[in-house]
């Protein structure tokens, strides 16, 4: 598990209008990446064109490559399924399926799949997710009831536990603490950091803190300009950039002195 | 273009509190407004009984009586802020009670003269050999129940496919022109949907076709733009994040669609099929004119005349013979018994919108 994603000259459009420009660089395995940057800068956008869930928006298109492990993930006979497969999602608002009892929310990936495990097989995957995503002992004795009924922390890890359910080699995270208190967010920063030796994680935060806190690489995401496509500024380890970063405009954002 | 503002005559000086505003107000006692309402009534009760006034202009009077009371008197106490909100409550609580009268009024009409033929043997028999009498609307009953039944099998694949089409796949052109016809379709007067699907019998069995399935295509044209409508409000009823976080666990758009979005918006599909259903149970002109009228049994909705509740209720209104007041009675009855299978259809859509609705708990 764990795969290097490397990004080629990505530009990234909604129909005319290009929302990202240039962006290239190369996500380490069992690490984390996180990126930063202003609100609308792209960091999302870039994010959901890692695994192809961008071209749902109706004429959403990218230029450029993203290769994982030598598959060009946009290239020709790809089926944007197996990429998904492959590289999982957590949202920024948690949204587990209200149809669903907890138990079946995890099991979903395989469920709507129709892959049919073992009733014990089943359980056991079930509870290895869960405990990954450290909701075990709280939902325990509630499995089967609505995952609904979990508070807003507890579904998040809810949908993280969904997400590793189907052991994907890479999980993308869109701002999953932003709405959540700080117990509940050092809950899932504590999983990312255990996460991370098995999977490569890519999180887009607003939080600074978080970023220098869980993660080992840090991209920093601006816009050129009211109206202009956003674009990577720089990307370069945590440390660095939190101490020494190479841009003016990354220091200024990162020290709040932002504009 | 002009962008000029509206300036303000006295520049506000926002910074400090305006001040000078009591806290108390001046309050109708309590009793205010009910007894009001009830001399307004007995008024109008009075000129009705000794002036020999007709009843809707009393009431008429009353109602206008006890808005201008109320009104003159809250904005004296009250002032006019108060007196504007009691002004409209009487006004909204009177449109509702407008509303509510003929609703009511046919209610207890039908079931009043409904009831006087609710025997075993209304229930249990058919028109054959009836002239006078007795007789029974069992052939009606199952009609109705199976050409409408027809109806629901033709209409809710098409219009939950359509639906389905519209919200998750259609873009561009002909998406729109779908969702204007659907439109359009739900105004079509019922009984042009029944020469239509006249029509097109006759264009296969000849003349003079007379049969239920006929009835159920008639039925179902005026069915389908409601299944349509209101699954299609459903469906954009989910929110988009759960059809992405089917996607993010790589399930396939079809799969996402059966297993995610459907069994979200079930409930609130199954209401809407229920709803379309009562709509076109009650439907007379269509299938007078596609499946008729007979007075025996017949369950086969492919050959033959059958008789469905409205169409029997009419027809015993209309051509009573000679025992006339056995023919209305039966007419009331059916009428009661149509009017019990919407209701018990009512009950069964939200029993079904609870059972599927997504729990929290």
């Amino acid at each position: 598990m764990a795969k290097r994603i490397e990004v080629k000259d990505l530009d990234i459009y909604y129909d005319k209008f290009l929302a990202v420009q240039g962006v290239s660089m190369t996500i380490q395995p069992r690490s984390v990446t996180a990126l930063i940057g202003p609100s609308g800068c792209g960091k999302s956008t870039f994010l959901r064109t890692l695994n192809r869930m961008h071209e749902l928006v109706p004429n959403a298109r990218v230029e450029g490559s993203v290769v994982m492990d030598d598959d060009d993930l946009y290239g020709p006979n790809v089926d944007p399924v197996n990429v998904r497969r492959q590289i999982g999602m957590v949202f920024q608002r948690a949204n587990p399926f209200p149809t669903m009892s907890i138990y079946d929310n995890v099991a979903a990936g395989l469920k709507l799949n129709n892959k049919r495990l073992k009733k014990s097989d089943m359980d056991d995957l079930v509870e290895r997710s869960l405990k990954s995503a450290n909701l075990w002992e709280e939902v325990k004795d509630r499995l089967h009831k609505p995952g609904s009924g979990l508070s807003g922390g507890q579904q998040q890890r809810l949908c993280i536990a969904r997400a590793i359910a189907v052991q994907p080699e890479v999980l993308l995270m869109d701002e999953p603490c932003s709405a959540l208190d700080p117990i509940s967010t050092q809950a899932i920063e504590d999983l990312m950091l255990e996460l991370k030796t098995n999977y490569t994680i890519v999180i887009v935060t607003h939080n600074m803190q978080q970023a220098a806190r869980v993660s080992d690489t840090t991209g920093f995401f601006n816009l050129q300009g009211v109206g202009k496509p956003g674009e990577l500024v720089e990307i370069d380890e945590t440390t660095k950039i939190f101490s020494t970063p190479a841009q003016k405009a990354t220091e200024d954002y990162i020290s709040g002195r932002f504009g | 273009m002009s962008t000029s503002l509206k300036t303000p005559e006295q520049d506000p000086d926002l910074n400090t509190p305006l001040g000078g505003v009591s806290l108390t107000a001046g309050q109708l006692p309590r009793s205010a407004a009910p007894t009001t309402l009830v001399a307004a009534g007995v008024a109008g009760l009075l000129l009705w009984l000794l002036a020999d006034w007709a009843i809707v202009l009393c009431a008429l009077l009353a109602a206008a009586a006890y808005v201008v009371i109320v009104y003159t008197w809250s904005r004296t106490v009250e002032g006019p802020r108060k007196a504007t909100d009691r002004f409209v409550t009487a006004l909204v609580s009177g449109a509702f009670l407008l509303a509510l009268l003929p609703l009511i009024s046919v209610i207890a009409t039908v079931v009043t003269r409904g009831v006087a033929r609710f025997d075993a043997e209304f229930f249990t028999y058919s028109m054959i050999g009836v002239t006078g009498e007795g007789g029974g609307i069992y052939h009606a009953m199952i009609g109705t129940l199976i050409i409408t039944g027809l109806a629901t099998l033709i209409s809710v694949p098409v219009g939950m496919l359509t639906a389905i089409y519209l919200v998750e796949y259609g873009r561009g052109k002909l998406a729109k022109a779908i969702t204007f016809f659907v439109d359009v379709m739900t105004g079509i007067p019922s009984i042009v949907a029944g020469l239509f699907a006249y029509a097109l019998f006759v264009m296969v069995f000849g003349p003079g076709v007379r049969m239920g399935l006929a009835g159920a295509v008639a039925l179902s044209v005026l069915m389908i733009p409601t299944v349509v409508r209101s699954t299609e409000e459903m469906l954009k009823l989910v929110p988009n994040e759960l059809r992405e976080a089917s996607y993010a666990l790589a399930v396939p758009k079809w799969r996402t669609i059966l297993k995610v979005v459907l069994p979200t918006a079930l409930a609130g599909i199954a209401t809407g099929v229920t709803l379309a259903i009562a709509r076109v149970i009650g439907e007379t002109a269509p299938l007078l004119v596609t499946a008729g009228l007979t007075d025996g049994d017949n369950f086969d909705p492919f050959d033959g005349r059958m008789t469905t509740l409205s169409v029997f209720s009419y027809y015993e209104y209309q051509s009573p013979g000679l025992f006339a007041e056995a023919s209305f009675d039966r007419a009331w009855g059916a009428a009661l018994v149509l009017m019990i299978i919407v209701m018990v259809l009512n009950l069964v859509a939200r029993a079904i919108s609870k059972l599927f609705a997504p729990k929290s708990r």
